[in-house]
């Protein structure tokens, strides 16, 4: 296991906002969670980096619990987030924000093959990399996000709703270069509204309610759960086979 | 004198003013630009400065106008002095933040505010006793030299200031500009969660700032001494104030907003002392400040502050 929920509660003062939560994702997987508005997506991500501390229950890192560690030790184990509604740095460039991402790792040739690579994955990210980031696109600034995230060179990278506010077009491709990213190795925690495209490419997921799981499994199970079909897919055409 | 000799003297005196008031201003506005907090302490971590370096040019045993230094010795002396002072100063900005105003980070409303004036009231009169509230002679090392230029004086001391506040605030664009912390001091200011999340220590932003601006305040302190030649515990709330207001002019937060509103409040003292009378300089300063608070709330250049999340 590369990371593990175990009996998390997270409270905002009373707000009791994780209720008992566990999951497991394994290395190399994607793993994707779902659910509606305010049931704790967010707050999830937010407790993986240690933003949020839970009241109770445990979070394992490869390993190792990590629930009392300090952010910045997080980053440097490996969890790396792309932060719902993108969160770049607006006043600083393309290619600051892109540091910022490897704010803990040394320059150097390591530096630079990461930078590379973010380049040759978003050209237009390399395109862009002296503009001030406030002054990109949504598209523009949700690929930053990813690589940004990716300069960590992270083991674990938790995408917050990669695909809000994108053109289906865009989705696309931003769903594509997940699974790409996957591939070279990188094991994918990622909040999604979009359960249809989130389930096509994750490997399992999981569905939160009001704080609590209460659904989980392979993705291609989900897809042909009834309870899923209705609440997540909607009017969404999904192929049942 | 003319009245363009008249004009050109006053930019000269406003100038050097102004270049003290930005010094000060900057701190003001960095500390904002992170904790959205403002520092009365800064008033008398200035006014500290302004003593640290009397004490480091008396160390030097210069006393008064009586020694004049020239060529190297002059400048070993005003470099040491000054590192000295802004050292001193950076460390004591860091000791308030640490002791007094961390425990209050996660406080919301006016508390870490209100015990910046506390703070603020402590340094005073910690140096009210020292010195007995006497006004102190500041020692003053350059040697007299002016010069004539369209019938106005220029001075040794203000060339130096000239010359010293732009290369502390060109060196503060770079670090903040260029070094790996202080990409992350501008990160945390337009977004602390997301700038956590990096990996950035904010403590170790919030520390850099308190030191940087301190030091700032340090190095007015300095040039107050030089360009005045007195000290007193009583400079920290006029110059104080009127940083604080080039700070708010020029948008609080906004870095160079403070560097031109220093300027600009320097340029407005020295004008108004001139042509109206010195006692209404700060009548005329402070309606401005309240003209462009209610025309521009967010200042000439724009008031930036932390993203909320
Ligand atoms: N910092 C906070 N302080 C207090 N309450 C909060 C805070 N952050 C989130 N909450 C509350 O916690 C609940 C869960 O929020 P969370 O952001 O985790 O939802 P989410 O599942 O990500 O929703 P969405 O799909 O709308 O992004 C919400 O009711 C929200 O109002
Ligand atoms: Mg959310």
């Amino acid at each position: 296991m590369l990371l593990e929920f175990k009996d998390i509660d997270t409270y905002y003062g009373d707000l009791h906002v994780l209720k008992k939560v566990n999951y497991a994702i394994e290395e190399g997987e994607i793993v994707s969670l779902l659910g509606g508005n305010a049931c704790g997506k967010s707050t999830t991500m937010k407790t993986i980096m240690g933003v949020v501390r839970p009241v109770r229950g445990t979070v394992i890192f490869d390993g190792k619990p990590i629930e009392k560690l300090p952010t910045a030790e997080r980053v440097k184990r490996g969890i790396a987030p792309v932060l719902e509604a993108r969160r770049l740095f607006p006043r600083m460039t393309v290619f600051e924000n892109l540091e910022m991402g490897a704010y803990l790792r040394a320059r150097g040739p390591e530096f630079d093959e990461d930078l590379e690579r973010v380049y040759s994955l978003f050209p237009r990210v390399k395109e862009r990399r002296n503009q001030i980031a406030g002054t990109l696109s949504g598209g523009e600034q949700q690929m930053v996000a990813m690589g940004r995230a990716l300069m960590a060179r992270p083991r674990l990278l938790c995408m917050d709703e990669p695909s809000m506010g994108l053109s289906p077009i865009f989705v696309e491709q931003v769903f594509d270069i997940i699974q790409q990213i996957n591939k070279q190795g990188t094991t994918i925690f990622m909040v999604e509204q979009n359960a249809n495209m989130a389930l096509q490419i994750a490997h399992r997921a999981y569905v939160l309610q009001t704080g609590q799981v209460v659904l989980s499994g392979n993705a291609a199970d989900l897809r042909r759960d009834p309870m899923i079909r209705e609440a997540y897919l909607g009017e969404m055409q999904v192929p049942v086979t | 004198m003319t009245f363009s000799s008249l004009l050109l003297q006053q930019t000269i005196n406003g100038l050097s003013l102004g270049a003290m008031y930005a010094l000060l201003a900057l701190g003001f506005t960095l500390i904002y630009g992170i904790l959205e907090l403002i520092n009365f302490a800064h008033f008398n971590v200035f006014m500290i400065g302004s003593f640290v370096a009397l004490w480091v040019l008396q160390g030097f045993g210069l006393s008064g106008q009586a020694i004049v230094l020239t060529g190297l010795p002059l400048v070993g002396v005003l470099v040491a002095a000054f590192a000295v002072t802004m050292g001193g100063c950076g460390l004591l900005g860091v000791a308030i933040e640490r002791v007094t105003l961390r425990p209050l980070r996660n406080v919301t409303g006016p508390a870490a505010m209100i015990t910046t004036i506390g703070v603020s009231y402590i340094l005073f009169n910690i140096v009210l006793l020292i010195t007995s509230a006497q006004t102190m002679n500041f020692p003053n090392p350059l040697p007299p030299l002016q010069w004539n230029v369209g019938g106005a004086v220029v001075t040794l001391q203000e060339l130096l200031i000239w010359g010293v506040a732009p290369i502390l605030m060109l060196g503060l664009w770079a670090f903040v500009q260029k070094s790996r912390l202080g990409k992350a001091m501008r990160a945390t200011a337009q977004d602390p969660e997301a700038a956590r999340m990096m990996g950035v220590e904010v403590d170790k932003v919030v520390m850099t700032a308190f030191f940087l601006g301190s030091a700032l305040a340090g190095a007015g302190g300095m040039i107050f001494g030089l360009y005045y030649n007195f000290t007193s515990f009583l400079i920290g709330f006029t110059a104080g104030l009127r940083a604080f207001t080039a700070a708010v002019l020029g948008g609080i937060g906004n870095v160079p907003g403070a560097m031109v509103g220093g300027i600009l409040i320097g340029l407005i003292e020295a004008y108004s002392g001139q042509f109206i009378a010195t006692e209404w300089a700060d009548v005329i300063i402070f309606s401005i400040l309240v003209l462009v608070l209610v025309f521009r709330p967010s200042g000439l250049f724009g008031r930036v502050a932390p993203t909320k999340s």
